[in-house]
């Protein structure tokens, strides 16, 4: 094994060296291939080599013995996938280069690709979460009777399917993609109430440490620094354990501590930041016209310093949010989150694991958990390409 | 001067910068010659493009640029199809730049030495120990104090001045056949500018290097070059002669350039005896921290006249006028505005206090919130100081607008991205303007600017102050401003005022010695100047050397 291995990486070597040689042949001696260093023509023939074994496994994939096909099930869906998503989001650009503003059809133009699909993946989710009833055939919680539970995702009989039930049901018969709508209306607006919290806090104590600065600002680091110190998902975890206690003496529902926690935990970050960016605002000439000529303090704040610290607390919004909903998913997983019946995806993960064991011999059946799996992947990945587009256009950087 | 081929031959350089996804022409072809020996001074405003041509003759292009048409040969070889190799092999070798801010383009985490013998090592000329020696007696050349230990300290352990000569010799490391400086004493005090100057003309004689000289100082441009090429917008004006430049311009647009320094006021009458001062600084120290930076400064600030701060950095200008504004509480002394003390914090001071002092800024840049329109800017003191609202407070703005001579209906909407450096710095007056003082700071406000924009907001300051007697504390390093506008100028140094007197008074000699050294660095628009100077004082006794001497 070792040894083809090392015959490959050789013969990849000497293939690089013909590449280049024949490129600059072939071209004329072009600059392109004349300045091109050996790593560069090494990396164009790995690259090379890498998308021809996915082409084969895609065919692989694709055979008709199940033993063959199964092994690569999941790079097959991977691929098919990726391919689907790109169309998708290379036809949502041509649409928003079509219709809309002068404004929007520019920005669409300039816009990569990948932001594009973030902001497509974006819309779906939000148009699922805000009108999940109308799309969930059946509701989160209900058990139709008469359904086996168990049913394998794909609506295929012959593999222990229901077309009835395309995603199939959870272990108490349950449709999982009902489960999954609701699931984004409870994970996604948890998630981004907790974040506007912690935006709102995080981002009002930061620009008033930054501007007031002295014995202020220093309470408030250190009270911050003293929060990070605790490492984040434990301490949610410690202090939830001691919700779920006080949360039936209250009568508030416990959903509203996690909310609260998560968003004071996270706010520390959010005031680290706004802080810096504000500090930098703050020694600006137009602030220290502003002081002499006498403003408050709320002008000074609301109207001179937060329009100018939108780009990059926009920005940390976007990646805040995948942290945060990450958190509840971990949390609910950990069963002190998001609380059954309620649809959650951390829970459906955890309630679901155990079937990713057939994935050797039953894809299907593996898919099960994974269903709620990528869905909080898929949005972390869309929300982390349109924050990198927003930093990258509020950078101002070329190219 | 031989005849044989030119160093450097560029014949119809396009090149194109990218904004807004369309390719925007910079340089609209171009020719530059320059000979084996020579120095070629570029000039032109902001946006000129001279920077840009300075690079392409390097075959050198920033990111965002390229050069869409023309050729470029230095020494016969092509620099724009060359391979990287080649071009690897030239540049820091036989072509090398001196960059405008030499503390932002050294690496402080290494000693100037171990940059300095950086390029001759990687290209092979010298070995360590030669070109350390080599290094020491090029610091020597150029006159840095102590060259035998200079280059074993760090970058921020020197001075500006300092750190630019030592930038002029790692270029010379290589002994080069070309250097390029671009603006390399634009952020210079004049007395540390022309230590530098001095330096760079002896060692590129010395070595008979050819250099191109960008600048947008024409003074500056008559000491160093033997032909001066004037660039407008990317295309080329006229190329001369040093001497026929300066004497003969033919170009119209050569001729304002040359007509900018002749901006002068005339005199006022003197003020009367018994007139109560509009601002008064009495016996003012003050301290950062513990550390004293203003030492019993006092002057008197009249209505409708305008007084002149001057002095170097570090002088203790802008703090006097931090203390006037009350951002600085001075340790002892007192500020009157019209014959009453002022409170030293501006917490402490009535809204009618701080709108008789207003202040405008050098830059104009950070002086004005980037996401505020000029409407909404100009408007917020209107409302604030005069509580105009609505159509009242509209009208005010655009008459503002129209008194800095900007049509309101174009500009009101407009953020400050939107304008140049000369516009924005007329809104900072307006901002000024707009809470109708008696009395405003003009903190080095033509300093960033282009020589004819400069000339143009001195022009404005100036009829204002006629229409609405205001004063002025003006402060500047640019004596040549001085001379345009100032009634009384006061000249700092070290925290301390050395002089003050009527302007006049202050340009008739004879002055206090520094007086004296300050203006006569300044460089004139005699393209001898440098050279007399140099033989009448010696070079030992100009510029910081002679400071430090006081």
């Amino acid at each position: 094994m070792i040894l083809w291995i090392i015959a490959a990486l050789v013969g990849m070597g000497a293939l690089a060296w013909g590449f280049r040689f024949a490129g600059q042949a072939a071209t004329g001696n072009a600059p392109k291939f004349r300045d091109m260093p050996y790593g560069v023509a090494y990396g164009y023939v790995l690259g090379a080599v890498v998308l021809l074994w996915l082409i084969w496994a895609y065919m692989q994939g694709r055979s008709s013995d199940p033993a063959i096909a199964n092994k690569f099930f999941f790079l097959r869906i991977a691929i098919e996938g990726f391919i689907i998503f790109a169309i998708a989001a290379w036809l949502f650009r041509l649409l928003g280069c079509a219709v809309g503003t002068a404004w929007s059809r520019k920005m669409f133009r300039s816009m990569p690709l990948t932001a594009s699909f973030g902001i497509l993946t974006i819309l779906i989710y939000a148009i699922l979460a805000i009108f999940a009833p109308a799309f969930a055939p059946y509701g989160q919680e209900q058990i139709i009777p008469g359904v086996a539970a168990n049913i394998v995702p794909g609506g295929d009989v012959a593999l222990g399917g229901n077309p009835e039930f395309p995603l199939g049901t959870d272990q108490i018969g349950r449709d999982i993609m009902s489960r999954l709508i609701y699931g984004a209306q409870n994970t996604v607006g948890i998630a981004f109430a907790t974040t506007l919290l912690a935006f709102l806090l995080g981002g009002t104590f930061g620009f008033l440490a930054a501007t007031l600065g002295g014995w202020l600002d220093q309470i408030l680091s250190r009270l911050v620094d003293v929060l990070m110190a605790i490492p984040s998902l434990i301490f949610a975890l410690l202090l939830m354990t001691i919700a779920s206690v006080w949360a039936p003496q209250l009568g508030i529902p416990l959903t509203v501590f996690m909310v609260v926690i998560i968003a004071v935990i996270d706010s520390t970050r959010v005031f680290r930041l706004a802080r810096a960016v504000g500090q930098n605002i703050v020694v600006m000439d137009y602030i220290e016209a502003a002081k002499l000529r006498g403003e408050g303090l709320g002008y000074l704040v609301f109207k001179e310093i937060l329009p100018n610290a939108t780009a990059p607390l926009l920005a940390e919004f976007g990646l805040r949010f995948c942290f945060v909903f990450l958190t509840i998913a971990a949390l609910s997983f950990l069963g002190v989150g998001i609380q059954p019946p309620l649809a959650d995806w951390g829970t459906m993960v955890r309630d679901l694991g155990g079937f990713v064991n057939y994935a050797q011999f039953a894809p299907l059946a593996a898919t099960a958990p994974l269903l709620a799996a990528g869905a909080i992947a898929l949005l972390t990945v869309a929300v982390n390409f349109v924050v990198d587009w927003m930093l990258h256009k509020s950078s101002g950087l070329k190219e | 001067m031989t005849d044989e081929t030119p160093l450097v031959k560029i014949r119809g350089i396009k090149l194109e910068g990218r904004s807004d996804e369309t390719w925007n022409p910079i340089i609209n072809g171009v020719d530059l010659t320059l000979a084996r020996g020579e120095v070629l001074g570029l000039i032109g405003e902001s946006g000129a493009g001279k920077s840009t041509l300075g690079l392409a003759a390097m075959g050198y292009t920033r990111d965002g640029v390229r050069i869409s048409d023309g050729t470029v040969e230095f020494d016969g070889i092509d620099l724009l199809t060359a391979s990287a190799a080649t071009k690897r092999d030239l540049l820091g070798k036989r072509i090398a730049y001196v960059a405008q801010s030499a503390a932002a383009s050294f690496n402080p985490a290494h000693k100037l030495m171990d940059q300095h013998v950086e390029g001759p090592v990687q290209h092979g000329v010298n070995d360590r120990g030669s070109s350390e020696e080599d290094g020491i007696e090029l610091y020597r050349k150029l006159r840095l104090p102590n060259p035998d230990e200079i280059g074993f300290r760090y970058p921020h352990q020197v001075s500006g001045g300092q750190l630019q000569r030592a930038m002029t010799a790692m270029a010379m490391s290589c002994r080069p056949d070309l250097i390029i400086f671009d603006e390399p004493t634009t952020a210079l005090d004049v007395t540390t500018q022309i230590e530098v100057l001095a330096s760079i003309r002896d060692i590129v004689e010395q070595y008979n290097t050819a250099a191109i000289y960008i600048t947008h100082d024409l003074a500056v441009v008559a000491q160093m070059a033997d032909r001066i090429k004037v660039l407008l917008k990317g295309d080329e004006v006229e190329t001369a002669d040093t001497r026929t430049m300066l004497s003969a311009p033919t170009q119209e647009y050569t001729k304002s350039l040359w007509a900018v320094r002749s901006f002068e006021r005339p005199k006022k009458p003197g003020v009367s005896t018994g007139a109560v001062p509009v601002v008064s600084v009495q016996n003012v120290d003050a301290a950062y921290g513990k550390v004293p930076v203003l030492f019993d400064v006092s002057f008197d600030m009249h209505s409708g006249r305008t007084v002149a701060v001057v002095g170097e950095s570090g002088s203790g200008k802008s703090t006097t006028a931090r203390c006037i504004t009350g951002l600085l509480p001075p340790t002892a002394g007192q500020i009157m505005l019209d014959g009453e003390v002022l409170p030293a914090d501006y917490r402490k001071r009535s809204k009618d206090q701080l709108r008789q002092v207003q202040m405008i800024y050098q830059m104009a840049d950070t002086a004005l919130n980037p996401r505020m329109s000029i409407g909404q800017i100009i408007a917020r003191p209107v409302q604030f100081y005069l509580g105009l609202t609505g159509a009242a407070k509209r009208k005010r703005v655009d008459a503002l607008l129209e008194q800095i001579e900007l049509e309101p209906s174009e500009y009101y909407n407009r953020l400050p991205s939107e304008l140049s450096g000369g516009q924005k710095q007329r809104i900072g007056i307006a901002r000024a303007l707009a809470a109708e003082p008696k009395f405003i700071i003009c903190d080095e406000v033509t300093s960033a600017l282009d020589q004819l924009v400069a000339e143009g907001i001195l022009r404005l300051l100036a009829r204002l102050q006629d229409d609405l007697s205001l004063s002025y504390m003006f402060i500047t390093h640019d004596l040549a401003t001085v001379r345009a506008i100032a009634d009384e100028v006061v000249v700092m140094k070290d925290g301390r005022v050395i002089e003050q007197g009527d302007k006049e008074e202050m340009f008739r000699p004879p002055h206090h010695a520094y007086t004296d050294l300050l203006l006569s660095s300044v460089p004139e628009m005699d393209p001898d100047w440098l050279t007399n100077l140099l033989t009448e004082r010696g070079v030992d006794n100009i510029g910081d050397a002679a400071v430090d001497k006081m």
